[in-house]
């Protein structure tokens, strides 16, 4: 959402007509008014955010021990051996990112379409409710979800009655008759905690949307269903854009979800990056993991922009 | 049947927020229990004991001081850069600006966890000793991205003719910008200053990484769920949500009141 072009700038008062040397003087310090105001913030993101990768990228190709130290050998086989050691938490990580995205928008956009055209009067309401849940910190939210899919649970013991369970469990998404510790659980806390991060972009592009456009497309005899294909949700491609990329970038680093919900055998990338810089303190290895998921996402994201042809939202 | 079928976008939605509100109710309902062994994750009896003594636990409101020092701290940072920031963007012409537009489009495009391993790398690098103050220029760089980008959007659409008609009036420069400009942006910069204290409130992965031995809300959360979850977390939880929907709708009866009074 960047502007490429800035909107003309207001134009500067008029100069009344001195020599020549004060009129060159003012502009330059004018001219420099926009370095001094971006100097701060720009400098704090180099020091903190640039710099910061250039260390990691350093500490990937390094090798030694913490008791000698480290050192920067070239080591560039750290990230082939990372690669080979954790694939499955990548493959998994990304698998799992990718369908909490899916069902965040199959579940997100029917809500935003009625916050944006069916609520009415209890718009302000719902909009409300959908921000409410991020007043409570989503940790103790996320362990909430421990009690409603609890082995003796209420859902749990409705999914087994009707079956549910048999299904899923020849999928491989449950095991044991048991939600908790299982692929389900940790995408059900995905898309939990992601989903408002698909509603408000969506809804902000929904709502933009002229309502007579629906009553044009009716009157030309479409049928809502093709309405809705042919006019809204080409109309709502940028909230659908930013919503996936708010959801999916986020979902594939998260290790909160895959550690409170799941089990051994759901451990995401981001659990083996956290357990290897906190706990292992193996810092190439995680260095380059962190690199590699960077890259992966970067390069998801770069051609998902691109193929959906709404380059001008970055 | 029919009604269904006319209604379904409703049904649909009104699921999808039942599902967004029910962990919401079961930590409400949960602050209520007294649970048996050392998690509270199944209900046994109605109690008030945790409401009567939420601080009971140790360490407990302690990490939630931290936290909001922290949160106010990095609010504050991060809308004055970010403002700063925003203004030059809208308003002045200048050198390698797709640059600066990436390097500000980047973290909030990059996994959190990824951000929170290089930064750790950096600090150890620089041998800095990890504690309140790495957490708090790590919350500062991740909350600066996003008040720019609600700042920005505010100004740009701001009409440059207000601030003409303010210099034809004969306002200088600075009470221009103090009177006239500042005012309308106040709505945006007051959003990107609330969307940044609630990142960094709630923040986890980063503070995870770059805290030492500090123990923020989140994180004693966090380690409540390895040692076992007191009850008074859900109290903490119930009540910030009391508090912030009261404010909501108080803030909704003010705006009304003061349109009512704007009518006649």
């Amino acid at each position: 959402m960047t502007a490429t072009e800035a909107p003309p700038a207001p134009p500067t008062p008029p100069t009344p007509t001195v020599t020549e040397a004060a009129v060159r003087k003012v502009p330059r310090r004018k001219r420099l008014i926009p370095y001094w105001l971006l100097l701060p913030g720009i400098l704090w993101l180099l020091v903190f955010f640039a710099l910061p990768m250039v260390y990691q990228a350093s500490t990937s190709v390094q090798t030694g021990s913490l008791e000698e130290g480290f050192e920067v050998t070239w080591h560039f086989a750290t990230y082939w051996d990372a690669i080979q050691e954790y694939y499955p938490q990548f493959v998994r990580s990304l698998l799992y990112a990718g369908t909490a995205t899916v069902l965040c928008l199959l579940l997100g956009y029917p809500l935003a379409y009625l916050i944006a055209f069916k609520a009415g009067r209890w718009r302000n309401l719902l909009l409300v409710l959908v921000i409410a849940p991020f007043f409570t910190s989503f940790l103790i939210r996320t362990l909430a979800w421990k009690t409603i899919l609890a082995d003796d649970g209420t859902v749990v013991g409705a999914l087994d009655a009707l079956r549910v369970l048999d299904v899923t469990s020849w999928l491989g998404w449950t095991a044991d008759d048991r939600v908790l510790a299982t692929p389900m659980a940790v995408v059900c806390g995905l898309t939990y905690n992601f989903l408002p991060f698909m509603i408000l972009p969506l809804y902000t592009s929904l709502e933009r949307i002229d309502g007579r456009l629906h009553e044009a497309a009716g009157d030309l005899y479409a049928r809502p269903a093709t309405t809705f294909r042919k006019v809204t949700v080409p109309l709502s491609m940028p909230g659908i854009v930013s919503g996936t990329l708010l959801t999916f970038i986020p979902a594939s680093g998260d290790y909160v979800n895959a550690e409170l919900l799941g089990s051994t055998d759901t451990k995401m990338v981001g659990s083996v990056i956290q357990s290897q810089f906190l706990r292992v303190l193996d810092y190439p290895t995680a260095a380059a993991l962190s690199f590699i998921l960077m890259a992966v996402v970067l390069v998801v994201v770069t051609v998902y922009i691109r193929r959906s042809g709404t380059e001008d939202l970055v | 049947m029919r009604w269904i079928r006319r209604n379904v976008v409703v049904v649909a939605g009104l699921l999808t927020l039942a599902y967004m509100i029910l962990p919401n109710l079961v930590v409400m309902v949960f602050s209520f229990n007294k649970p048996k062994g050392r998690f509270n994750y199944s209900w046994q009896t109605f109690s008030l004991d945790a409401w009567k003594d939420p601080c009971g636990v140790a360490d407990l409101c302690g990490s939630l001081t931290l936290s909001f020092q922290i949160a106010v701290w990095a609010t504050i940072g991060a809308t004055v850069l970010g403002t700063m920031i925003a203004f030059a963007l809208v308003r002045y012409r200048f050198r390698a600006r797709g640059a600066i537009n990436s390097l500000i489009f980047l973290p909030m495009a990059m996994p959190e966890v990824v951000m929170a391993a290089s930064l750790l790398t950096l600090f150890l690098n620089m041998g800095a000793e990890l504690g309140f103050w790495t957490v708090l220029i790590a919350h500062i760089m991740f909350c600066l991205s996003f008040v720019v980008t609600a700042v920005k959007a505010r100004v740009m659409s701001m009409d440059p003719k207000l601030e003409e008609a303010a210099r034809d009036l004969y306002a200088g420069p600075v009470q221009t910008f103090v009177r006239v400009t500042l005012p309308i942006a106040a709505p945006g910069i007051a959003a990107g200053a609330l969307l940044a204290f609630a990142l960094s409130f709630d923040d986890f992965i980063i503070t995870n990484f770059n805290a030492g031995s500090s123990v923020t809300f989140p994180m004693f959360v966090w380690g409540s769920a390895q040692r076992g979850t007191p009850v008074q977390i859900n109290v903490i939880g119930t009540a910030m949500f009391a508090i912030a929907v009261l404010m909501v709708i108080g803030g909704q009866l003010v705006s009304d009141r003061r349109k009512r009074a704007a009518k006649p």
